[in-house]
């Protein structure tokens, strides 16, 4: 370290850096990159003796704002979810961002994120459109008009049976066939997947299937008419154009992640779903941490609430600590607690201690629940996890080392 | 003109590298735990396929967090 002189030794930017380098194992990326910025790039003049005590206390206090170890970090959590989610209105103000779409958000939504349901209630998906499409409404609709499912339901004014006949009679209607960007000729196309004839008049078009003759069996095909597939993608009910910013972006009813990826117009990079399970299952595990981080601040946004996403990030990498996405409840995180006595202390008691009772199950007491319950005065959470082993009999001389770390493996699941 | 997805290019995946043997094993000393005692992720998985790794391979995933800036992170690739 240099001494003070009476002129002054400014660092160099290169040592400064330098340090910074040095630091980089020791200091989130976050802090080193606000340091660099601080440091070098505002142009402040600092000796050596200041930079180095800028970082060192920088180091202290990072190094005192980490958790300690043993902290219950997952009852902080709970606590902290827990209590805002009491705040919440039950009264959900829907139409969040999307007017258009009634999407459950709220408790509701909450618990369906941490359950770990298979599908959401209200799927919704927001497509972003690549380079070509994003800038122009039209090219956006476009693009909505390849991925909305429609099927000849969608586009028919009335259906009508011919029992003279036995004849199906559609009604089009020009106006909604426009607006999908269909023509009568991808219904009559459509038509020739069914066995029978078409013909064609104007916006009517009429279908004669083979080998009906009663009116029960055409009923029937009536309604494999309606549900003919016309364009677009399964799952996919409705598609909706929204300005977001400078471009045009899709909010979609329905959710099918993997097929919308591959519609040409969209951009594969942004789009997303909030159906998790299907997040993890195009994009990984990964992605589908992120898609529950994201989900849950979302929706504690819109209530105004605020938790620390260090919550939301520990609850997300418990659900996907397996690789697969699994709800924080008896059939998932905490049903697959070793200890009885803890899964006893969450839900359905009484099977739990019936099922260890039959099996003649042991408590190993490692947790946190199990050692409340029993009433032991020292839980394995905070100091209470470290253990001290001391072999009494071996000679002074061998006693070096021979304080082990407690297990600290046992966590407390 | 559809193009082959490629996952990584996605917002919502971070950074996958799969590690060597030897990597692996100096990763696991350093952090002195049993490969089975981190996160998993199963060998179906779209990252692990992409990436080609086996059950008992290590992937080393650096995660853009919001409060760390950057968070690195391992996955033990177990079959399923």
């Amino acid at each position: 370290m240099s001494k003070a002189k009476a002129k002054l030794d400014f660092v160099t930017l290169d040592l400064v850096r330098k340090r910074l380098g040095e630091l980089r194992d020791l200091l989130p990326a976050s802090l080193i990159r606000e340091l660099e910025d601080k440091l070098v790039n505002s142009g402040i003049k600092l000796t050596e003796e200041e930079l180095d005590l800028i970082l060192r206390r920088v180091l202290e206090e990072y190094e005192d704002s980490l958790v300690e170890p043993g902290e219950a970090v997952g009852t902080v959590a709970a606590q902290s979810l827990g209590e805002p989610s009491t705040q919440m209105t039950l009264r959900t103000f829907h139409y969040a961002g999307v007017r258009e779409f009634d999407i459950t958000l709220g408790l509701p939504r909450l618990i369906e994120i941490v359950d770990a349901r298979r599908t959401p209630s209200t799927p919704i998906m927001v497509i972003y459109l690549d380079e070509r499409h994003r800038h122009d409404r039209e090219k956006a609709l476009e693009v909505a008009q390849r991925i909305e499912y429609t099927t000849i339901e969608n586009v028919i004014k009335s259906i009508e049976l011919d029992l003279a006949t036995f004849t199906i009679v559609l009604e089009l209607d020009p106006e909604i066939l426009e607006n999908k960007g269909l023509t009568v000729d991808h219904i009559t196309r459509a038509l020739q997947r069914l066995k029978g004839e078409v013909s064609v008049d104007g916006y009517t078009v009429y279908f004669t299937p083979a080998n009906v003759t009663d009116l029960i069996k055409l009923r029937k095909i009536r309604d494999r008419v309606l549900g003919l597939k016309l364009k677009g993608i399964k799952g996919i009910r409705r598609v909706v154009v929204r300005k977001e910013g400078d471009e045009y972006t899709l909010v979609a009813e329905g959710s099918n992640l993997s097929a919308v990826l591959n519609v040409d117009g969209v951009d594969p990079t942004r789009t997303t779903t909030n159906d998790i399970h299907e997040i993890a299952e195009v994009l990984g595990i990964e992605a589908a941490r992120n898609a529950i981080i994201n989900e849950m601040v979302r929706v504690l946004e819109e209530q105004g609430l605020d938790v620390d996403i260090r919550h939301i990030m520990l609850v997300a990498d418990i659900m996907t600590m397996t690789g697969k996405v699994r709800q924080i409840g008896r059939h998932g995180v905490s049903g697959e607690k070793e200890s009885v006595l803890a899964k006893a202390a969450f839900e359905v008691t009484v099977k739990h201690l019936v099922d260890a009772a039959v099996r003649g199950a042991k408590d190993e007491l490692k947790g946190v629940a199990e050692n409340v319950i029993v009433g032991s005065n020292l839980a394995p959470i905070g100091s209470g996890m470290v253990q001290l082993l001391v072999r009494m009999g071996a000679p002074l001389g061998e006693r070096k080392n021979e304080v082990v770390e407690g297990d600290v493996k046992s966590d407390s699941k | 003109m559809p193009k082959k997805l490629n996952i990584f290019d996605h917002v919502l995946v971070p950074k996958h590298i799969l590690l060597s043997k030897e990597e692996a094993k100096k990763v696991l000393r350093e952090l002195h735990v049993n490969p089975w005692d981190l996160p998993w992720m199963r060998a179906s998985d779209p990252a692990a396929r992409a990436l080609g790794a086996k059950p008992g391979d290590l992937i080393k995933i650096i995660r853009k967090s919001p409060t760390a800036g950057e968070a690195v992170i391992y996955r033990y690739v177990v079959p399923g």
